[in-house]
C-alpha cells in the first residue's frame, strides 16, 4: 500500500487492542446513509514509475521559449546549492517551529532571513514573510490603517503605476473592512506618478500612500519627494519594491528624510524559480515603532536557561491562535521553505553578487530596448530611466505580435492592452541577467521578421512552437 | 553562530553572478543606493556547511516521529518533490500564454476535479495560498452570496468554541461579527444553544468535522438543517479531512463551502511553516463567487478563467495562481494514491489514532473524551498529573523531545486543560507508535518520582528552555552587521 | 489569593478605579488580572485627550501568552498615562495598584455607583 507500513498481523493486533473486529467498526459513529460512494472520478493509483512518466510528459508540454516576460515574476539564475540544501528533509518536512528547542535550525535561519531583508530594505525590522508580494501589499495596507492613529479616513492612495494585479489583490483582501483605495493616475509621458497628481487626489485626511519602485512599467518614481510630502501631512508611506533591484537602487528605508513606514514586495527574484507562479514569498518590513502592528510570524533572539543564545517565535500574542477575532491578521503560516531558499541564496550571492546581477539586468534591458527601438514601428512609450522592464509602443496589434514571436520561440513580453487600454498597442519587455547578447539579438531578429512579414493571424500559429 | 559571524570583508560567493558590474550610471544619482547592503560575505562552502548544520538542529518528519495534533505530519513522498521540480514546471513563467502552458494547466484542472470528487463539492479553486486564505475566500464567498440576493443584514458568523483561532480571525477580517457556540462534554456541538443563536442575521456556521476535539460530529445533519433553515450557509474547515477521506464527504454532509489544507491531507511539505495551500470547494450555488483564477477545459484545451469569465468572483488572492509548486505536489500525491489509496488514508490514520488512544488508557492516562471513537487524533489531559505532581503538559512535551519524539500539540483545543493533542497519521508504523507510548509512560513515571527531570527538560537539544519573556520585552529581531 | 484593596472600585473585566482628591479617576488592572496574564511584556496606552465611553476598548496589555484588552470602566477623557510602563511593563506585575497604574481620566458622567466595591469583586473571584 503506498506510504502505509502496516502488515496484516499488525492490523489484527491493533484492532484487538482497540477492541473492534474490523476497520469498518472504527467508523461506526458516521451515519451509514451519509457514507461516501466509490470515488470513481479519481483514477486508480499508480506506481512511482508510472507517475514519473506522466509528469515528464506533462512537464515536456510546457514551452521552452526564451523568456523576455516579467510583470512580477523574473527568471534569474539560482545557485545549485540553494535548493539542494533547502530540500533536505530537516527543512522540507519540519513544521512551524512551535517547539523552539527542536526547531533551532528553522528559527535561526528565519532570524538570519529577517536580518538580511532588513539590511536590503534598510528598514528596522522584517517579519518571517507573507504569502506573496500582492497579498503582502494588502496586509501592509491593513497594517497602515491600524498604525496611523491620527488618520480616521481609512483612505489609501494607490497610483495606477503600481502592479495592477497587486491592486486587485489588495482590493479583494481589504474590502471587507471599509477601506477606500483611491487610484492616482500616472503621467502619460513619463509613466510615473507626479507629486501634483498625488496632491490632487490627496486632499483631506489620508491614511497612507503606496509607491512602487521601480513601478509596474519599470520606470523610476520620484520617491524622495513624495515620501517627504506624505510625512509632512501625517500620511504613512508604503513602499513596494523588488528586493534584488534595491541592492543598487535607493532602499525604501532611505527614501526622503526619514524613510518609508512599511515596505513590502515579492521575494521571488531572490532564489525562487518562476514555477508557473509560485510558491514565492512576500516580504514585509516596517519601522520599529510599528512592529506590534505587523502581521505574521516574527522570530526573536533570546537566551536559554544557561544564558546560551537561542531563537523563538515572538510577539505571538498578536496572532490568531491567541488573539482569535482580535488578531492583526488571520495569517498562520509564512512561506517557510521559500524563505529557506532565499536566505541561502542571499548568503551565497552576497551583496556584490546581487548588485552585479541587478546591474546586468539593467544593462541587458537597455541593450534589448536599443535593438528593438531601432526597428521601424517600435518605440519607447515613456521617457526617463527604466530598470529591467520597458514599455514599447507598437504600430500593430500587440497580442498578434506576441503570438507570432511565440511561434519563433520567443516569449516576447506582457500585453498591456487589458490593464492599460489607454496605451493602445503596447507590450512590456523584460531582460534579466539570464539573457545573453545572442538571446537579445535573436529577439530583435524575430521582431524584425514578424513586423516585416505583417502580423500573422492567430489561427496560423502552431500549437507547439519550435524550440530555439 | 550566525552566518553574519562567518563573514569576511571582501570574500565572495562563487561564479553565481556576472563577474563584472555593468554600468548603471544612466540612473539618476539620487535614486541610487549609497552603501552596499550589509549581507554576509561568505564562500559557497561556508554557506552550504552553515545551513546544513542548521538543518540538523531541526526535528522533522524525515528524522523523528512528529505526532503534532491537527497538523497531519505524514510522510512527504520524495517523488512528489522531484517530479514537481522538473524544469518544464520550474521554468514556466506564470503569464505564459495558456496554449504554451498546457502541461501545467492540465495538472491543475485534474487536481480540481479530483478534489471535487474526494470532497463531494461541485467546483474547486486552487488559488488560496494557505488554510487561512482558504477560510478567507470561503467566508468572503458566503458574504458575496448573501449580498447577491440582497440579504445585507446577514452579518454574523457562528463558530463553535472548540474551533481554530483562524476561524474567528477570518470572519472579522471579512467584516463579520462572531458568535461562539458552546460544545457539550461529549464533544458534539450544543444544538439547543445553536438554535437559540440563528436568525435573519446569520450568514453561516464554520465547523471542523471531525472536530478539534478528535471526534466526529454525530449531529451534522441536524446542524446543517438548523443553519440552512435560517438561510445561512455551512462552512467546512478541512483541517481534519485526513480522518474521513473517502469515507464521508463534506458535500454529502451538507456543507456549502470548504477549504482543504493540501499540506495536511495531500501531503505537501510543511517546509518549516509553509508554503501551504488552502484550496476551496463549493456547492453549485456558490460557483460564480470562487476566487480567481480557476482552470477550465474545452476539447482538451486548458485555460485560466479570469475576471471576464467570472464577473461575480470575490477576486484575486495573489499575483498569480496561489502556490503552484505546492499544488503540483498534491496532484502527484493524489495520482500515487488513486481512489483506493484515499480510503486507506482515512482507515489507517484512524486505526493508528484509536490504537494509541487504547494504549494511552491502558497505561493510565486520562482521555479528554472517553467512550467514543477517536478520529485521526485524540486528546490526553494531564490535569490530574498537574495537580498531583506539579508538572504541566508543557513539561511532558519538552521531556518527549529529550526522548527523541516531537511533542504533540499542547494547550489546543483551549477547552481541555493541560492537553496533548496526538495525531499519528497513517504513514507511521506500529513500532513508532509503541515507542512513543513507552516514552509517554516513562515520563508519567518520572513525573511521580522525579518531576525535576520534566521541569528541566529538554537537556539533549541544542538549547534548553528559552526565555520568551526576554524575547518579547527586549526585542532582538534583526542582526546588524557592524 | 490575590490582593483586593478595600478602598477601590472594580469591574467584571478586572479593571480597578481610584477617585483622587482632584476628582480625576486613576485606572489599572487588578492583582488577579496581572497574575492571570503572567509576565507583561508590553502595554499599549491610550492617547491623552481622547474621549471614551464606558465599555470602550482603550488599552492593550500583552504578555507572552496573551494580549488582553482593557475596557474603559466609566466615560471620560484621558488626561494622563503612565509613561513609565512603555519601558517597564513589568511594574504592573510587581505593583498593580500603585506604580503600575495605567491612566487617569476626567469623568464625564457619574457612573461610579454602577461599579463593584471590593467585597463584590472578591466574590466574583471566588465563584
Amino acid at each position: 500500500m503506498p506510504f502505509i507500513p502496516h502488515t496484516e498481523q499488525e492490523i489484527t493486533q491493533m484492532l484487538a487492542t482497540i477492541g473492534v473486529d474490523s476497520m469498518e467498526d472504527l467508523f461506526d459513529e458516521i451515519p451509514a446513509h451519509l457514507r461516501a460512494p466509490e470515488l470513481k472520478a479519481i483514477p486508480k493509483g499508480m506506481t512511482e514509475m508510472e507517475v514519473s512518466r506522466l509528469m515528464h510528459q506533462r512537464a515536456d508540454k510546457n514551452t521552452k521559449a526564451l523568456c523576455f516576460l516579467g510583470a512580477g515574476a523574473y527568471q534569474h539564475h539560482i545557485p545549485a546549492a540553494v535548493w539542494e540544501i533547502t530540500t533536505r528533509g530537516e527543512f522540507y518536512s519540519a513544521y512551524t517551529p512551535y517547539q523552539a528547542e527542536a526547531s533551532q535550525g528553522t528559527l535561526q535561519l528565519t532570524y538570519e532571513f529577517q536580518s538580511m531583508i532588513a539590511a536590503l530594505t534598510a528598514m528596522d525590522v522584517s517579519n518571517a514573510s507573507m504569502y506573496d508580494g500582492a497579498s503582502s501589499l494588502a496586509e501592509a495596507i491593513l497594517m497602515s490603517v491600524r498604525a496611523n492613529r491620527k488618520s480616521k479616513s481609512r483612505k489609501i492612495l494607490i497610483p495606477t503605476s503600481v502592479n495592477p494585479v497587486y491592486r486587485k489583490t489588495a482590493e479583494t483582501i481589504v474590502k471587507g473592512q471599509q477601506i477606500d483605495l483611491v487610484e492616482v493616475p500616472y503621467d502619460g509621458s513619463t509613466g510615473t506618478v507626479t507629486l501634483e497628481q498625488i496632491k490632487q487626489q490627496g486632499e483631506g485626511d489620508i491614511t497612507a500612500v503606496v509607491l512602487q519602485q521601480p513601478n509596474f512599467f519599470g520606470c523610476l518614481e520620484a520617491v524622495d519627494e513624495i515620501t517627504n510630502w506624505a510625512h509632512d501631512n501625517n500620511i504613512l508611506v508604503i513602499a513596494v519594491v523588488n528586493p534584488l533591484l534595491i541592492t543598487v537602487l535607493n532602499p525604501p528605508g532611505q527614501w526622503g528624510v526619514s524613510g518609508v513606514d512599511i515596505a513590502c514586495g515579492d521575494g521571488q527574484p531572490l532564489g525562487a524559480p518562476m514555477s508557473a507562479g509560485g510558491p514565492y514569498y512576500g516580504l514585509l518590513c516596517c519601522k520599529q515603532a510599528l512592529v506590534r502592528q505587523m502581521p505574521g510570524r516574527i522570530v526573536g533572539r533570546t537566551v536559554d536557561l544557561d544564558g546560551k543564545e537561542g531563537f523563538v517565535l515572538t510577539l505571538q500574542a498578536r496572532e490568531q491562535h491567541i488573539r482569535r477575532s482580535k488578531a492583526t491578521s488571520n495569517i498562520c503560516t509564512n512561506q517557510g521553505l521559500v524563505v529557506t531558499a532565499s536566505t541561502i541564496h542571499m548568503a551565497i550571492m552576497g551583496a556584490k553578487g546581487l548588485e552585479n546581477t541587478a546591474a546586468a539586468c539593467f544593462a541587458n534591458n537597455n541593450l534589448l530596448v536599443e535593438k528593438l527601438t531601432a526597428i521601424s514601428g517600435v518605440k519607447k512609450a515613456f521617457s526617463g530611466t527604466h530598470f529591467h522592464e520597458t514599455v514599447l509602443q507598437l504600430d500593430v496589434n500587440a497580442a498578434q505580435v506576441l503570438r507570432a514571436l511565440m511561434a519563433k520561440g520567443i516569449l516576447g513580453g506582457f500585453d498591456l492592452s487589458e490593464d492599460y487600454p489607454e496605451l493602445g498597442t503596447a507590450i512590456m519587455v523584460c531582460t534579466t541577467e539570464m539573457r545573453s547578447e545572442a538571446d537579445i539579438e535573436a529577439y530583435a531578429t524575430a521582431m524584425q521578421e514578424v513586423l516585416a512579414a505583417g502580423v500573422v493571424s492567430a489561427e496560423k500559429v502552431p500549437a507547439t512552437p519550435e524550440v530555439v | 553562530m550566525l552566518i553574519f559571524e562567518h563573514s569576511s570583508k571582501g570574500r565572495q560567493g562563487a561564479p553565481q553572478s556576472p563577474v563584472e558590474k555593468a554600468s548603471i550610471s544612466a540612473i539618476p544619482e539620487n535614486l541610487l543606493r549609497k552603501d552596499s547592503a550589509a549581507l554576509p560575505e561568505v564562500s559557497e562552502l561556508q554557506a552550504v556547511r552553515h545551513y546544513t548544520r542548521l538543518s540538523q538542529k531541526n526535528f522533522s518528519i524525515d528524522t523523528e516521529f512528529y505526532p503534532l495534533g491537527s497538523c497531519t505530519m505524514k510522510y512527504n513522498p520524495r517523488a512528489c518533490n522531484t517530479l514537481a521540480m522538473l524544469p518544464g514546471f520550474l521554468n514556466a513563467h506564470p503569464l505564459t500564454p495558456d496554449e504554451q502552458n498546457q502541461g501545467f494547466l492540465s495538472c491543475m484542472y485534474d487536481l480540481q476535479s479530483m478534489l471535487c470528487e474526494a470532497t463531494g463539492m461541485a467546483a474547486f479553486s486552487l488559488a488560496p495560498m494557505a488554510g487561512a486564505q482558504g477560510e478567507f475566500s470561503g467566508v468572503a464567498m458566503i458574504d458575496a452570496y448573501h449580498k447577491s440576493r440582497g440579504e445585507h443584514e446577514r452579518k454574523e458568523i457562528l463558530i463553535p468554541d472548540a474551533a481554530h483561532g483562524t476561524n474567528p480571525a477570518t470572519a472579522v477580517m471579512c467584516g463579520f461579527k462572531v458568535r461562539e457556540i458552546p460544545t457539550l462534554d461529549n464533544g458534539d456541538v450544543d444544538i439547543d444553544a445553536l438554535k437559540q443563536c440563528v436568525g435573519p442575521q446569520t450568514a453561516g456556521l464554520m465547523l471542523t468535522n471531525p472536530s478539534t476535539l478528535g471526534v466526529f460530529e454525530r449531529n451534522i445533519e441536524a446542524i446543517a438543517k438548523v443553519i440552512h433553515d435560517a438561510g445561512g450557509l455551512l462552512y467546512y474547515d478541512g483541517a481534519n479531512l485526513n480522518a474521513i477521506l473517502g469515507k464521508i464527504r463534506p458535500g454529502d454532509m451538507g456543507f456549502d463551502v470548504i477549504h482543504s489544507n493540501l499540506h495536511k491531507t495531500f501531503s505537501t511539505p510543511h517546509g518549516g511553516g509553509g508554503p501551504g495551500s488552502g484550496a476551496v470547494g463549493v456547492a453549485k450555488r456558490l460557483i460564480p463567487f470562487l476566487p480567481l483564477p480557476t482552470v477550465t477545459q474545452e476539447d482538451g484545451n486548458y485555460r485560466y478563467l479570469t475576471a471576464k469569465d467570472c464577473p461575480q468572483s470575490i477576486g484575486r488572492l495573489s499575483a498569480f495562481m496561489g502556490n503552484p509548486g505546492v499544488l503540483l505536489r498534491a496532484f502527484i500525491y493524489m495520482r500515487f494514491l488513486g481512489r483506493e489509496g484515499m480510503v486507506r488514508v482515512a482507515e489507517f490514520a484512524t486505526l493508528n489514532a484509536n490504537y494509541m488512544m487504547a494504549e494511552a488508557k491502558r497505561r493510565g492516562f486520562t482521555l479528554a473524551i472517553d467512550h467514543r471513537r477517536a478520529s485521526h487524533e485524540f486528546i490526553i489531559t494531564l490535569k490530574n498529573e498537574a495537580r498531583d505532581y506539579h508538572v504541566s503538559a508543557m513539561d511532558f512535551a519538552k521531556r518527549l523531545l529529550d526522548l527523541g519524539y516531537h511533542a504533540p500539540t499542547t494547550y489546543f483545543p483551549l477547552l481541555v486543560p493541560e492537553c496533548l493533542l496526538i495525531e499519528p497519521t497513517e504513514s507511521e508504523a506500529k513500532e513508532a507508535l509503541d515507542g512513543f507510548m513507552d516514552a509517554l509512560e516513562q515520563i508519567l513515571h518520572e513525573a511521580e518520582t522525579n518531576p525535576e527531570l520534566l521541569h528541566a527538560a529538554p537537556q539533549t537539544l541544542p538549547v534548553k528552555r528559552l526565555d520568551e519573556v526576554r524575547a518579547a520585552k527586549q526585542l532582538d529581531l534583526t542582526y546588524k552587521m557592524s | 489569593m490575590s490582593e483586593v484593596p478595600s478602598e477601590l472600585k472594580y469591574t467584571e473585566s478586572h479593571e480597578w478605579l481610584r477617585v483622587e482628591d482632584d476628582g480625576l479617576v486613576t485606572v489599572g488592572i487588578s492583582d488577579h488580572a496581572q497574575a492571570l496574564l503572567g509576565d507583561l511584556v508590553f502595554v499599549e496606552l491610550p492617547e491623552v485627550a481622547t474621549e471614551f465611553v464606558a465599555g470602550d476598548e482603550c488599552c492593550v496589555v500583552e504578555s507572552v501568552k496573551a494580549a488582553s484588552d482593557v475596557y474603559m470602566p466609566i466615560s471620560g477623557e484621558v488626561v494622563e498615562v503612565n509613561e513609565v510602563l512603555a519601558d517597564e511593563p513589568e511594574i504592573i506585575n510587581s505593583s498593580p495598584y500603585d506604580s503600575g497604574w495605567l491612566f487617569k481620566i476626567k469623568p464625564s458622567a457619574d457612573e461610579l455607583a454602577d461599579l463593584m466595591d471590593a467585597e463584590a469583586y472578591q466574590a466574583t473571584l471566588e465563584e
